[in-house]
């Protein structure tokens, strides 16, 4: 068993960085337990973490029999591929935007209808900012998602793609080859994050300027 | 509870608020308004002064439009744009002063907006953004965005609190003469008896909440003598309420 000395080894590292560092930049380990136990007794913790399980275990199900109702209706074709994806993707996207529409400022709201703003110009310029920052967070996580899966359904079940390529690779024991599809894909990953992603959160966020 | 706007009429607007209560979580209903009734007709400038939190901004909603729940009517006699300064400013913290004004006014003339944002000293925040802006500019800004439009009702709830004296002087200057330029009847929610009495042809008093209305004043010429004489029944009614009224 490596576990104990594993789990030792990261204590001993932990409570020697945090007196390295100090108590404020990294609280030591037995600061750490107080909270957990503090939390605990109040309740929240429990709370909290039974909220979060429940969302992890619908979703991931929800997410599991998609992709294999998917592969049973459709085949191992393209179609299904992308629609189990596509599928898979859209709650989260759901749910990201719905915080968004429930975020929104009922006082701007009431200023667009005072001021009778036609209905498609309060939606690009009052609800729409509002709703943009939690569309730019629907849009990564849900990139990050979508390349995984893309990924985990290539390997599945396509005979091409970057997922087929490295489960071939993984067969014939190729790490030299899994390494190099796996170094192109996260440069193409990061550039796509670099070059549209970020640029677009960029001008959507450029009226959060700090006061003159 | 109905509204109505004949249009490309001339009546009065008319107000007929039964009573407006909010629902309470603990004792029932919170009661705010009461018998506010009154008429104004088109054009003329009516002036509320009351104590904090007896609901002037409350009633203010309920003419906009925004509060539909209430006992009574609203009418209003004559169609037309409403322009309205809240409490706050409420800019679009995404657009920048400029477009700010232009999302309400599309039809406002480079011309008129020019002289509009020289009058509010705003020419040199055209393009910051209401985050780049203190209270008393973002203010500025809200009061360019109801006197851009075309408002045959303009709403005004303490539009010239936090600014300096000055200012607040020219503003109160620019609107007597936004409102001589044309008709626009105009409700104005104020806590300065002298504001009042220097911008509106009839003052209302209100009382503590539940509001109603404790005297109408008619405001006619504004020499020393018929000022004091108003000055003088304000002091006779709010005293005799023993309501504070600063």
């Amino acid at each position: 068993m490596l576990r104990v000395p594993s789990i030792a080894l990261l204590l001993i590292t932990w409570y020697a960085a945090s007196l390295f560092a100090g108590e404020r930049l990294l609280p030591g380990p037995e600061a750490v337990l107080a909270a957990i136990v503090a939390e605990a007794r109040s309740g929240a913790l429990a709370l909290h973490l039974a909220a979060t399980l429940a969302r992890v275990a619908l979703a991931f199900s929800l997410a599991m029999v998609i992709i294999i109702l998917a592969y049973i209706w459709g085949g191992l074709t393209e179609a299904a591929a992308i629609a189990a994806v596509a599928v898979n993707k859209l709650p989260n996207t759901i749910v990201t935007i719905r915080e968004g529409a429930r975020a929104l400022d009922p006082a701007l709201d009431e200023m667009a209808r005072v001021f009778a703003m036609p209905r498609a110009r309060a939606i690009r310029h009052v609800v729409m900012p509002q709703v943009a920052p939690y569309f730019a967070a629907a849009a990564r996580s849900g990139l990050s998602l979508v390349w995984k899966i893309v990924l985990v359904v290539e390997l599945l079940g396509r005979p091409n793609g970057v997922g087929f390529e490295m489960g071939i690779a993984f067969q014939l024991f190729d790490v030299t080859r899994i390494i190099a599809y796996a170094l192109v894909f996260v440069a193409v990953m990061l550039t796509i994050e670099t070059v549209v992603v970020q640029p677009l959160e960029r001008r959507a966020s450029r009226w959060r300027v700090r006061t003159a | 509870m109905s509204d109505a706007h004949p249009a490309g009429e001339c009546g009065p607007l008319d107000i007929r608020i039964v009573r407006k209560s909010f629902a309470r979580t603990s004792d029932g209903r919170l009661e705010v308004l009461r018998d506010i009734a009154f008429t104004l007709p088109r054009g003329e400038v009516a002036a509320f002064v009351g104590p904090s939190g007896c609901g002037k901004t409350t009633m203010l909603r309920i003419i906009a439009g925004l509060d539909r729940d209430y006992e009574g009517s609203v009418v209003r006699g004559f169609g037309g744009a409403v322009g309205m300064v809240f409490q706050e400013p409420r800019l679009l913290p995404w657009r920048t002063v400029e477009e700010n004004v232009r999302l309400v006014a599309p039809g406002a003339s480079e011309a008129k907006l020019t002289t509009l944002f020289d009058t509010l000293e705003l020419t040199p925040h055209r393009l910051h953004y209401p985050g780049q802006l203190s209270l008393g500019l973002a203010r500025r800004a809200a009061l360019a965005r109801a006197f851009a439009v075309e408002a045959s009702l303009l709403i005004l709830d303490e539009p010239f609190v936090s600014l300096d004296d000055a200012l607040a002087m020219r503003l109160r200057g620019e609107l007597v003469k936004l409102i001589e330029s044309r008709p626009v009847t105009t409700l104005l929610v104020t806590h300065d008896v002298e504001e009042a009495i220097g911008l509106a042809d009839r003052l209302f008093l209100l009382s503590a909440s539940p509001a109603r209305i404790l005297a109408e004043l008619p405001i006619g010429r504004r020499d020393p003598a018929s000022t004091a004489a108003i000055r003088a029944e304000v002091a006779r009614v709010i005293g005799m309420r023993s309501v504070s009224c600063a």
